[in-house]
């Protein structure tokens, strides 16, 4: 097959392949600072082979027979149990019930496993009662080539380079290098649009919100809740409730009922804009500085987004206004601008200027005044 | 081989023994005159592989791989890794008309709507996480009894890059149906690649075709799936294979095994048989995991949505440990010049990983430099027989156990109704403490195993059967071990055969002051560390008297009657046997 299989054959020849120095001498492999002779005990050598009752008794041989056989047949079985299973359980719209969509699951994998698990244990069975179990010994040889080998290398290796002038003629060999190394930049500079550059998609503003520092925030915007999209009202929510929001934008629909903004551009909007909305007693709220009007009637509004790695937080303990990211356990107090009280992340969340319109629904006053999300290298 | 195959089972010795060239022998010399196999085989057929259950431990490996490349096929057959955007109209009521990706609509589409496919998924998943789990306890076989030593430690390096791929290649298979718990990680992900100094936020445009999570990502991690990893795993396999084919299998010493021999049974019939067998055995596991274990459905979690997610989110089990170190980190982040530096995420999600991947990379090249031990190993060593080894081991495994119970936080709080903030706490210290004990602890252990091995090689074993003396007194009857058992003890080196001391300067015998270098200091300290405190197999000497003390004691001052009650202990027969006790 392959070189290194061929130096294999040396069974019962402890010479071939070689010096054999390499190997320890004695069987414990003491180097010599220790004599064989202080060895506490003799190699016994190889135990005599016993027979196996399959090997004596005839019966005994045409039952092990007998069972490999019937292994064997169990797995046909089961084969002829998987293809009824196949057609008689059909999965379908019906998936709760038995019959449905778990019967043919459950029958299919039964069935499928236990024909392969028979024909693996006959297969074992087989080798260990009726094969032959005579253990044989086979000598080892060092990892390394004979020194003949390694000189005939060594000669056909100086002969090769020799003959290129590779040595001789340095201009050649370096320019060649130098040429090679230089291929590793268009493998590099391929890989270029693979993506656009942070830089580029902010000033693009290809879609709403384009940017690591921007979202689709604007001033105005109204508060919607997520999943049904309606507007808040300062005055709706109770102390310590929280809601989970989003921009309105979401939701806005142009003439003909199309969404704005969908697909994808939704998803990168959605990883960015999703905040939540708490109220508590204003008197508890301790203003960030410049926040002072940022709240109204107690109603402040967060990045729903983890400045750690960016999963959304939402778990709320109303008694301590602390939110909990279940992804790392990052915990933030929200009565105290969001500043983090325990777990990894290192920054707060961002606030979200709050204000009321002319209906009284709320409002964003501005875009978030950092960006959200984990940190980067160029957040600064 | 003059075997003696005179009672060896007729349905066997006849097979093996053919009269003329049969249907067989047509094909192997069509074969031969094309391929020349004649040669390669010659030796390779009857190639002798030693038998142990430790050994089949990488073979799970071997054939869950296998099991995940059959698997892996059907599923692309209807698996759509796009992340366009659609309404789902399968057999699945409560998601239909729900809007997501095409990937994950396609996943439903499988699990629901294709016979079998189902089955073909969470078989595909938990052989994965069967590859995984037995390529570590493999590594930890092989690292626990010293199979990394020379010539095998290029076959550890490419282990290592085995388990390494597998674990990427895990990740970037179950983020593919982009459901809610997968987006999670991705979007995790993207925030560990914006913790990279300098490059992060490109490496994270690039990766996801621009802003997160983009259009990009599932195509590309499913060409990273399907492709890259599988070839560089395959070619990795093939190359893990030769080397054991080439070095041939360590075994365990004892009678007849020696570091120059392999003994065991011969590829063709017995071992191709066996481990023939155990790929069945294997696909079969796998199968019947696959149609009774529910595994990953993502029809309960729903499609990403970037705004949502579910309490206990955690990535798949061996991505737990650096997820642990993610939780327990306290938050620090620096600015420098306008610029971020998120120790936070970066220490330990990128660069702890990095770390210990080289440490466990790297074992088998320190232990050599610290030991300067450069003979070939063929024979395995008992974890005790190297108690440092086995505690270094031991302590990185309780450093990735700590690291991993961490990763599950959030779980242990609510299961034991403790404060996470103190479970935090207390993983924050663990990880350094605890590798420590458990490094003492399992040196201690190990040598005071070498005692009791000792102590059998020169007392022998306990019997259980109480002597009394005439003079009243108790003491239990040892009897010697027999003589393979002995024997099987004894091999093994003696430290001082083990390394080769490291010149200290001051005790060159030329008087020759030879330069002791830093390096060597510290090689020296190890060393000594390495080695300290190992029992040594006792002597033929030291057995000799030991035994002949034995002797003495049994025929000597000791002899008595072994107590009541030990007539009936099976040691010897019962006939005519009474309890003595008649007071």
């Amino acid at each position: 097959m392959t070189d290194a299989r061929d130096h294999e054959s040396h069974e019962n020849d402890p010479h071939a392949g070689g010096s054999s120095e390499n190997l320890p001498d004695s069987p414990a492999g003491s180097a010599g600072a220790v004599p064989e002779s202080a060895e506490p005990i003799a190699d016994p050598g190889l135990p005599a082979h016993e027979w196996r009752p399959t090997d004596v008794d005839e019966r005994q041989e045409k039952r092990a027979e007998r069972q490999v056989a019937g292994m064997f047949g169990l797995s046909a079985i089961c084969v002829l149990l998987f293809l009824i299973s196949y057609f008689t359980f059909d999965i379908g719209d019906n998936h709760s019930t038995f019959a449905g969509f778990g019967a043919s699951t459950v029958t299919l994998g039964t069935t499928f496993g236990l024909a392969l698990l028979f024909i693996g244990i006959g297969i074992i069975q087989w080798a260990r009662k009726l094969m032959g179990d005579h253990e044989i010994s086979e000598m080892r040889h060092p990892a390394r080539s004979s020194d003949e080998d390694r000189e005939a290398t060594l000669a056909a290796l100086n002969a090769g380079l020799e003959e290129s002038g590779i040595g001789r003629r340095p201009l050649v060999r370096n320019s060649l290098l130098g040429a090679v190394g230089l291929l590793g930049l268009p493998a590099v500079v391929l890989l270029r649009d693979l993506g656009p550059l942070p830089g580029d998609v902010y000033d693009d503003e290809d879609y709403p919100g384009a940017g690591l520092e921007r979202t689709v925030w604007t001033k105005g915007m109204r508060v919607v809740r997520d999943v049904v999209g309606t507007p808040i009202r300062a005055a709706d929510l109770e102390i310590g409730d929280l809601v989970n929001a989003v921009p309105e934008a979401f939701y806005e629909v142009d003439e003909e009922g199309e969404h704005l903004i969908e697909g994808i551009e939704l998803q990168i909007a959605k990883s960015k804009a999703a905040v939540i909305v708490v109220r508590m007693e204003p008197d508890e709220i301790i203003p960030g500085e410049g926040r002072d009007n940022w709240a109204v009637d107690g109603v402040l509004c967060y990045s729903k987004i983890c400045t750690h790695v960016g999963c959304p937080i939402s778990l709320y303990e109303r008694t301590t206004h602390h939110v909990l990211c279940p992804c790392h356990q990052s915990t933030f107090d929200l009565a105290d601008s969001a500043r983090v009280v325990f777990g990894p992340a290192a920054r707060a969340l961002p606030q979200l200027p709050l204000a009321v319109d002319d209906e009284g629904y709320l409002v964003a006053q501005s875009d978030f005044t950092e960006p959200v999300g984990p940190s980067y290298w160029e957040r600064g | 081989m003059s075997i003696d195959t005179s009672k060896v089972a007729t349905s066997n010795s006849s097979a093996a023994v053919a009269k003329k060239p049969g249907r067989a022998g047509v094909v192997a010399n069509w074969a031969d005159e094309r391929l020349g196999l004649g040669t390669a085989m010659k030796k390779n057929l009857r190639k002798v592989f030693p038998d142990h259950w430790s050994f089949m431990l990488g073979e799970i490996a071997l054939w869950s791989f296998v099991v995940l490349l059959l698997s892996g096929v059907f599923l692309t057959l209807w698996f759509n890794p796009s992340m366009g955007e659609i309404h789902y109209e399968g057999s699945y009521d409560q998601l239909r008309g729900v809007a997501m990706s095409e990937s994950m609509a396609s996943t439903l589409d499988i699990s629901f709507d294709v016979r079998g496919g189902l089955l073909m998924r969470q078989m595909h998943h938990w052989a994965a996480m069967l590859f995984i789990a037995s390529m570590m306890i493999h590594l930890l076989r092989v690292f626990f009894t010293g199979a990394h030593r020379k010539p095998r430690e290029m076959n550890w390096v490419i282990g290592c890059l085995l388990l390494i791929l597998g674990t990427l290649e895990g990740f970037t298979g179950y983020s593919l149906p982009d459901d809610l718990l997968s987006g999670t990680g991705v979007r995790a992900a993207d925030g560990f690649m914006k913790s990279i100094p300098v490059v992060g936020t490109y490496m994270s445009f690039f990766l996801f075709g621009g802003e997160f999570p983009g259009d990009s990502i599932i195509p590309r991690l499913y060409t990273i799936h399907i492709l890259l990893i599988p070839g560089l795993l395959l070619a990795l396999i093939a190359a893990h294979m030769l080397l054991l084919v080439y070095h041939k299998h360590t075994q365990w010493p004892g009678p007849g095994r020696t570091e120059q021999n392999v003994v065991g049974f011969p590829m063709l019939p017995v071992y191709a048989a066996k481990a023939g067998g155990f790929f069945f055995i294997v696909f079969g596991v796998c199968a019947l995991m696959g149609g009774l274990m529910t595994i990953n459905p993502v029809w309960k979690y729903g499609p990403y949505d970037p705004t949502k997610v579910t309490a206990g989110s955690q990535p798949d089990w061996y991505m737990g440990w650096p997820d642990g170190a993610l939780r327990i980190m306290p938050g620090w982040e620096s600015e420098f010049w306008g610029t971020t530096w998120s120790w936070n995420v970066f220490l330990p999600i990128i660069v702890l990983p990095g770390l210990m991947f080289t440490i466990l990379l790297l074992l088998p090249f320190l232990e050599a430099w610290v030991t300067g031990d450069k003979r070939e190993h063929h024979l395995l060593q008992r974890p005790r027989n190297a108690p440092t080894r086995t505690a270094l081991m031991v302590s990185l495994m309780t450093f990735y156990g700590l690291m991993w119970a961490a990763g599950g936080n959030d779980i242990i709080a609510i299961k034991l109704h403790l404060s996470i903030n103190q479970i935090t706490y207390f993983m924050r210290a663990a990880v350094f403490i605890g590798p420590l004990i458990a490094f003492m602890i399992t040196r201690r252990w190990c040598i005071s195993l070498q005692r009791q091995d000792n102590e059998k090689l020169l007392h022998g074993y306990e019997t259980g059967v109480i002597m009394r003396s005439p003079e009243g007194g108790y003491s239990e009857r040892h009897l010697p071990i027999d003589t393979a058992k002995a024997y099987a003890l004894t091999a093994r080196d003696r430290d001082e055969a083990s390394y080769v001391a490291v010149s200290t300067g001051d005790r060159d015998p030329n008087g020759l002051a030879a330069p002791a270098g830093r390096g060597s200091k510290l090689r020296g300290r190890l060393q000594t560390l390495w080695f300290a405190d190992n029992i040594q197999k006792p002597t033929a000497a030291e057995l000799e008297e030991a035994h002949h003390h034995a002797e003495h004691e049994a025929h000597g001052e000791l002899e008595g009657v072994s107590a009541d009650g030990h007539q009936f202990d099976g040691h010897h027969a019962v006939e005519g046997e009474t309890l003595r006790g008649d007071h």
